[in-house]
């Protein structure tokens, strides 16, 4: 791990325009012959979340002259991939697989992979490991947990009670750090914020979504955030109960026109542009993409009514910092059991963090 | 856990209560009409999920929730009116053909519901039970639908026409003994027939209520097995429309355990917290199996406890 | 067989038995065409060509060496979740619980395995380890169910159900908790398998063994059921509890033993998921092969042997879902309604059996 990962920091901190110099040395310029890009998607395309993030950038990739692209959207993380990636390859000549869920991965791209080696993957997770994992597999990410510092910021001056609720999937390291720097952010504007976080266990179960959404309001929280498949769900909820929200994934702002007041979003769309271009050019496609502000594949969701103007001003700021490298995880810092986790400051694309498995002081909850 | 935490949690379980039952108590009554008749419907999965899309996209159409509830009973009606002409055939199993059904109409409801994952159709209302306490929490605990009233009106309506009418005996009569029903010259295809029409009538309106009112819009993940589960409760309720009414509330009370407990800070185990219905209601049937003749309020016809 | 009328065929001299073949050939194909033909006019009435469609199912399924194959695979798991819903059918229990006992099941083979790898023991040894321990949870999960359903009553439909989610809860909470790889960060999973203890494909193919330890049951089963006392005691059963009761048959023994069975082909599913496929026991053997087993089983008509072409058919529409998606730009739902279609039609013709004239025998006489 340790060496791909001073590869990947070197990588980030020099932005995404050096990222073709890490790439390894396979060569797809074949600028003559056709492109045909297969994009799988774990749940329906127009989700209000995650999959719908990448259905919209996927269009970028559209455009680009010579680039066909294929998409198959509610595919499985099971074998179910692996046959619709060889099924991609087999049948409709895919030459370029990108595969969005976290689960593909590991064993399946990596085992097609190998098997097709003059295919290009890129999986949308940091999972790529330069020197065990196939030389045409890659990885691209955003690291969103610094939108959902912005989140913070804005919901922290936007709450009266100081109490953010936070609707949660599964207590993995990429939602407790989307957890912690709501609190983070808040605690940046009001010291006495604090998030209640409750898991349901499961990525997409819209009852117990909704349930999770109005306990939190009866708890006192006058904000309510997630980080769940489609927060369609939680945000109508919010809307409904008469408190504010912050969106993840996509934008969510049509559906709480007097709670919204921003959300956290990918722009994938600027990874895709990097691969749309090298296509076009017969460049190489670049193994490893990853960043969040400073290299511009981040954006929050146009402040909604619920964002006050003082609120607005200050994540604009937060904004303008993260994009200058402005660290969010700045110790000491303590979990909410007592323990000291963070020391000293941490650079916001710190392989350590990647590894989050606690909530920090000022969450309210437990990760079992 | 303080008597504060107590009563938050309590109020939690009686708000989920109201809010989670009301599909479960619609495909049960629906589903317990069909069983005691003789048949069995397990499609109402297909039936609920079909139903939430149909009153999601008609309401957006159209602007009116209520025209969208009509639909969504209507789709209902066609799936049960197909299922009971179906198992009217001679050797045609009515389990499978219910599974097939599950399939089929939740294959179109995805399949037609696609582009109406991203508009926002307009829901239905609630009506503020207790917003004259002046306390929020009380006051959401207390918001009821219309259409959960309507179920329970329903449920003791069918409890009294079953056992009161003559419809009623006929119907009864059919499940219990097909032999005996025709000997009275009832046909009983086509009691069965409008008793599976109805039912899934029932199962389709209780999507509705999925869709436009809790959680309140329509997605492919919408429903999460509750119309199966929802067909389970009424063996569990021994086909009596009233204690579908109770599993019904049990089962959304429980699931409301979860979320509420977190609320107050005990998240250890969630999972099992989450699980609380199926564990509950398991309990609840072990214990309770052999403390009645159970089987004695089955309807006699009906394959599945034959 | 009711009608009596001396029809052309058996005139010509065909065996009852004979006749019997042909008829439940001709009756499903028949079936399968007329359901084609409903779905032809869905298809006209959305503007999309039939003749296309079926093209690519052909393409998709059967087309090449690789559709074979992806199709088999598919059809794996589904031979035996099948198997487990029909065993019990035999005897007159509706069990739908099999999803739960295939997760358990290879939530044991993956628990299992982990002090055997830590240990450096043979995977000659430990495969066989794991799999028993598949089996015989399922088979003491389903087992449970049986054991409830003669000796207290208790509804086995319901129960199985329940059981099912109680299952999944189980294993997502030792997944996520004790037996956490720490390693599995963002998708809690228990410790991998290792390459060695992967079960690799059948020599040749693609395909897991999975798909020939279900030809191997089904044979075995069929043999089973429809050659031994066992089998005979158990459809006496099926027909009529009390009769059977009266025989002095063991019921108690004969219900639990079924289910059991069923457990155990559920439970061998779940160990193949585990060691052919995932190499770890996560969230993503929910798959839903255990609900798809029981419309496989009914088609099948609880029939051990016909289970495996149903099978293949389930397999090879999986396998062309994602080419329909990428062709003919229809959603993924568009399988799951031609599912739905051919599943009523098929299951509406079994009140075709005995009823078509000229297939039927001649009342006596032609018994050999």
């Amino acid at each position: 791990m340790t060496s791909s990962t001073l590869t990947r920091r070197s990588l980030l901190r020099t932005g995404a325009g050096c990222v073709a110099a890490a790439a390894l040395p396979f060569n797809m310029a074949r600028a003559q012959t056709p492109i045909v890009l297969g994009a799988v998607y774990v749940g329906p395309r127009d989700d209000f979340g995650w999959n719908q993030a990448h259905a919209l950038a996927m269009d970028v990739l559209k455009q680009v002259p010579g680039v066909t692209v294929i998409e198959e959207e509610n595919v499985p993380e099971t074998d179910a991939v692996a046959q619709s990636m060889e099924s991609m390859i087999n049948l409709d000549g895919a030459n370029l697989i990108l595969a969005t869920s976290f689960g593909y991965y590991n064993p399946f791209v990596i085992e097609t992979a190998r098997k097709y080696p003059e295919v290009q993957f890129r999986h949308a997770a940091p999972l790529w490991n330069k020197d065990t994992d196939p030389a045409n597999a890659g990885s691209y990410f955003c690291y969103l947990n610094q939108a959902h510092y912005v989140n913070g910021v804005a919901a922290g001056l936007s709450s009266t009670t100081g109490r953010i609720g936070f609707v949660a999937a599964k207590p993995i390291p990429s939602v407790l750090s989307n957890i912690n720097s709501v609190l983070l952010g808040a605690r940046s504007v009001n010291p006495a914020a604090v998030v209640q976080v409750i898991f349901t266990g499961e990525w997409s179960m819209p009852v117990r979504e909704a349930e999770a959404a109005n306990a939190l309001v009866n708890a006192g929280c006058d904000v309510i955030t997630c980080h769940v498949d489609g927060p369609k769900v939680v945000i109508e909820t919010a809307e409904a109960r008469g408190v504010k929200s912050c969106g993840h994934n996509a934008s969510q702002a049509p559906l709480a026109p007097t709670g919204f007041i921003t959300g956290a979003e990918y722009k994938w769309e600027t990874i895709y542009k990097i691969y749309a271009d090298a296509l076009a050019t017969g460049a190489e496609v670049p193994n490893f993409i990853a960043g969040g502000y400073h290299n511009d594949m981040l954006r929050n969701s146009d402040y909604g009514a619920g964002a006050t103007p003082e609120a607005i001003a200050a994540a604009d700021a937060a904004i303008a910092g993260l994009k200058e490298g402005k660290p969010i995880y700045v110790g000491p810092l303590k979990d909410n059991a007592g323990n000291v986790v963070i020391e000293g400051t941490m650079d916001n694309y710190d392989p350590v963090l990647d590894g989050m498995s606690y909530l920090l002081e000022g969450v309210e909850g437990s990760l079992t | 856990m303080t008597g504060a935490d107590l009563y938050i949690v309590l109020l939690a379980m009686i708000g989920g209560a109201i809010r989670v039952s009301t599909p479960f108590m619609f495909v049960a009554l629906g589903e317990c009409l069909t069983e005691k008749s003789g048949r069995i419907n397990l499609g109402h999965e297909g039936n609920l999920v079909l139903g939430a899309m149909v009153a999601y996209a008609v309401s957006f159409m159209t602007g009116s929730p209520w025209l969208g509830v009509l639909a969504a009973g209507g789709a209902g009606l066609v799936l049960g009116a197909m299922h009971g002409w179906i198992c009217a055939l001679p050797r045609v199993n009515d389990i499978a053909v219910g599974i097939a059904f599950m399939s089929f109409g939740t294959g179109l409801a995805f399949f037609f519901g696609k582009s109406f994952i991203q508009p926002s159709a307009p829901g239905l209302e609630a009506i503020g039970l207790g917003d004259w306490t002046g306390n929020s929490a009380i006051a959401q605990a207390l918001q009821v639908n219309p259409l959960f009233l309507v179920g329970i009106a329903l449920a003791v309506f069918l409890s009294w026409a079953l056992a009161n009418t003559r419809w009623g005996l006929i119907l009864r009569m059919t499940g219990d003994s097909a032999a005996s029903a025709r000997a009275m010259g009832v046909n009983i295809d086509l009691v069965r027939l409008l008793a599976t029409a109805v039912g899934g009538l029932l199962a389709g309106i209780g999507g509705a209520f999925l869709s436009l009112y809790y959680p309140g819009s329509w997605n492919e993940g919408l429903s999460s097995g509750q119309g199966l589960m929802a067909v389970a409760l009424v063996i569990f309720a021994r086909w009596d429309p009233i204690r579908c009414v109770w599993a019904a509330l049990l089962f959304g009370a429980a699931g409301a355990l979860g979320p509420s407990l977190q609320s107050i800070g005990i998240s250890q185990g969630y999972y099992f917290f989450n699980a609380a219905p199926y564990i509950l209601t398991l309990f609840i049937m072990i214990a309770s199996a052999r403390s009645k003749s159970a089987a004695s309020d089955a309807p006699g016809e009906l394959s599945i406890v034959k | 067989m009711t009608m009596t009328s001396t029809s052309p065929l058996a005139a010509s001299g065909l065996s009852a038995a004979t006749l019997r073949r042909i008829e439940a050939l001709a009756i499903p194909v028949g079936a399968l065409i007329a359901s084609a033909l409903v779905f032809s006019v869905f298809l006209l009435a959305l503007g999309k060509s039939p003749l296309e469609f079926y093209g690519l199912i052909w393409t998709g399924g059967f087309g090449s060496s690789f559709s074979v194959q992806n199709t088999l695979q598919r059809a794996a798991p589904l031979i035996l979740t099948g198997l487990a819903f029909a065993i019990p059918a035999r005897i007159g229990l509706t069990l739908i619980g099999a999803e739960g006992a295939l997760v358990l099941g290879g939530f044991s083979a993956a628990a299992v395995a982990i002090p055997l790898v830590t240990g450096g023991v043979t995977a000659v040894i430990g495969l066989p380890l794991m799999a028993v321990a598949a089996m015989l949870t399922g088979a003491v999960w389903i087992g449970l169910v049986g054991w409830l359903r003669h000796y207290r009553g208790v509804n086995e439909t319901i129960a199985s159900l329940l059981m099912s989610y109680i299952a999944i809860a189980t294993m997502n909470f030792f997944v996520e908790g004790p037996l956490r790889d720490p390693a599995s960060a963002n998708k809690p999973s228990t410790m991998p398998i290792g390459e060695l203890y992967r079960v690799g494909p059948i020599p040749g193919t693609t395909v897991h063994w999975g798909l020939a330890a279900g030809l191997v049951l089904a044979v075995v089963l069929h043999i089973l059921m429809t050659r031994t006392t066992f089998g005979f005691a158990a459809r006496m059963t099926g027909g009529n509890v009390r009769a059977a009761q009266a025989q002095g048959l063991p019921v108690g023994m004969l219900v639990v033993g079924c289910c059991a069975i069923a457990g155990a082909c559920a439970g061998l599913a779940g160990f193949f998921e585990v060691a052919a496929v995932h190499g770890q026991a996560n969230a993503s053997l929910v798959a839903g092969y255990g609900f798809t087993g029981i419309l496989v089983a009914f088609l099948a008509r609880q029939n051990a042997l016909a289970i495996v072409p149903v099978a293949i058919l389930f397999g090879a529409l999986a396998a062309s879902g994602g080419l329909i998606q990428r062709r003919m730009e229809m959603p993924d739902a568009t399988i799951l309604v031609l599912q739905g279609i051919i599943f009523v039609v098929l299951l509406t013709s079994e009140t075709l059996y005995g009823r078509i004239a000229f297939l039927q025998p001649r009342r006596s006489g032609d018994r050999t």
